[in-house]
């Protein structure tokens, strides 16, 4: 296995050489997720033109929908992390796995929560059980459970292997919430943003969307980085590494 | 930008109750996430500290060798 | 292995009585709560028996392992030469046997206090038989993915019940779909197809999770 994996990524792989690197990426990664948030939300909110129907009611879209991208895109990264934990027990997969989970659950919620405010003046009702919404429902209770269950172990890493089984086992939930809108009768509308091929919304709204998801992409990465060091430094504490960032010898 | 088109703005064509709560959502939440590991880190190294004090202070004092008397 | 578990069982009797019972009280609790009229209670039947004996199950879930872990044989299992899924397999049967068929047995009296149609209840039983063993089956996972850790019954049921939504989904469709005269074979079939995926995928997944838990 070691013959296909670069060195620099192998090298990643140690606790205090991870530790330097998301050190270093984190500032630039929050300054760009302010950045690019910015210009998003000055996009979304004043130069895009109100919608045809929605008047401006549908502006919760450039904070709802980056939101519920993020919410299946960091369970896929937890999913691949997991794998990679649980079949080579690699520890920093563990922990990136494990710090996942609740950024993963903040943006599942927001998405939720978001999406309610935007369904009441839009369909009448707080809250419907059709598929895509029961679905992102679900996504959000398994990532409680995978927070749960890894907090019950006294062993942490023992408990960090448990939860990435949990988070293996939901994972097929991601496609469902995703293809929802296209299998099942929902109340929800279906996509209008493609990969391949044009999208169906206007450009106007289109920029400040694509700006926003870019903008919570490096905000989940300044945060799991900030996580990851921190949960780095705890599975390490008795290691000499991190003896001498707590007595200051080395910088943080 | 006067104070009419500023009163207009946050009017959000009479959906402001749902708009602002939802950015409010978005912001308190993603707030709450980023600052509950900084707390955690400020009080794992506190403990690393203190931990790593205790060691300290215990160095210097000679073992006693195990044939003194009591 | 499948006859030591049901031996070990029938000494137990009183506990093969304790889901029962809890089904009965909770679905009695309905009436009450709702108002004892006919139309609404109809409606609900098929709903509510499920979820009650989803839910007896769920109590009784926690038991498949705990007796097996204190007294270490749990462990002797996982080291043994056998095939661990296939061992498995056989507790799960022995646990749904005591725990879901009674259940199952009882689930038209259940229907019937809520005034289910009595030509609906075929369908009942029907869909409870192929669900109930998906219940074992998922359940058996979660439980031995917790073996060993402070287990909390919350916990499971937190765990357990969102990867039961699309059994509970189908299963409750095909009631309601024949209460309603609609045809109810689609639902049915979906949850067959699952079951035959589950037993063939459970035991394995429950090996493996069984694996994690002990740290073998």
């Amino acid at each position: 296995m070691s013959k296909w994996i670069p060195l620099w990524l192998h090298k990643l792989g140690s606790p205090p050489t991870f530790y330097r690197f998301a050190g270093a990426l984190r500032p630039w990664m929050l300054a760009l997720a302010l950045l690019t948030g910015a210009i998003a939300l000055y996009g979304g909110l004043v130069t895009a033109p109100a919608d045809y129907q929605q008047g401006d009611a549908y502006r919760i879209i450039f904070i709802h929908v980056p939101s519920a991208w993020m919410s299946l895109f960091i369970y896929g990264v937890m999913g691949f992390a997991a794998f990679l934990a649980l079949v080579w027990r690699i520890k920093l997969a563990e922990v990136v796995a494990m710090e996942s989970a609740p950024i993963g659950a903040a943006f599942t919620f927001i998405t939720l929560v978001t999406g309610s405010l935007w369904g009441k003046p839009m369909w009448g009702t707080w809250w419907t059980w059709d598929a895509r919404l029961t679905s992102e429902l679900v996504l959000l209770f398994l990532y409680l459970g995978v927070i749960g269950l890894y907090h019950a172990f006294e062993d942490r890493r023992q408990g960090a292997r448990a939860a990435a089984f949990l988070a293996l086992i939901g994972i097929i939930n991601v496609p469902i919430v995703h293809f929802s809108v296209n299998w099942w009768n929902t109340l929800h509308q279906g996509s209008t943003i493609r990969l391949l091929g044009p999208s169906t919304i206007a450009p106007g709204m289109l920029w400040p969307l694509l700006t926003m998801m870019l903008a919570t992409k490096f905000y989940y990465l300044a945060s799991l980085f900030g996580r990851v060091r921190t949960d780095l430094l705890d599975l390490e504490s008795g290691k000499d590494w991190v003896r001498k960032i707590a007595t200051g010898e080395t910088p943080q | 930008m006067n104070a009419g088109t500023l009163q207009h703005f946050f009017a959000m064509g009479g959906y402001a109750g749902y708009l602002w709560p939802a950015y409010a959502v978005f912001f308190i939440v993603l707030l709450a996430d980023f600052v509950a590991p900084a707390l955690r880190r400020r009080r794992l190294m506190h403990e690393l500290r203190s931990r790593l004090a205790r060691k300290a202070a215990r160095q210097p004092r000679p073992a006693p060798t195990p044939t003194e008397p009591a | 292995m499948l006859r030591r578990d049901l031996t070990l069982a029938w000494r137990r009797r009183g506990d093969i009585a304790m889901p029962v019972l809890y089904a009965l009280i909770v679905t009695m609790l309905f009436p009450f709560a709702l108002g004892p009229e006919d139309t609404l209670l109809q409606r609900i039947a098929g709903g509510v028996v499920l979820v009650t004996i989803l839910l007896a199950m769920l109590l009784a879930l926690d038991a498949m392992f705990s007796s097996d872990i204190e007294d270490g044989s749990l462990e002797q299992l996982v080291l043994s030469p056998q095939p661990l899924a296939l061992m498995l397999a056989m507790k799960i049967l022995a646990h749904w046997l005591t725990t879901a068929l009674p259940l199952i047995i009882i689930s038209p009296l259940l229907a019937g206090m809520l005034h289910l149609p009595t030509a609906v209840m075929p369908v009942l039983v029907l869909s409870l038989l192929l669900s109930t063993p998906m219940l074992s089956l998922l359940g058996a996972i979660l439980v031995a993915l917790t073996a060993g850790t402070r287990r909390s019954g919350m916990l499971l049921a937190l765990m357990l019940l969102p990867l039961c939504v699309p059994v509970v989904i189908f299963a409750a469709g095909a009631v309601a779909a024949s209460q309603q005269g609609l045809p109810w074979l689609a639902p049915i079939a979906w949850l067959g197809a699952a079951l035959v995926l589950l037993l063939v995928l459970a035991p394995l997944a429950c090996a493996a999770a069984l694996r994690i838990a002990l740290d073998a």
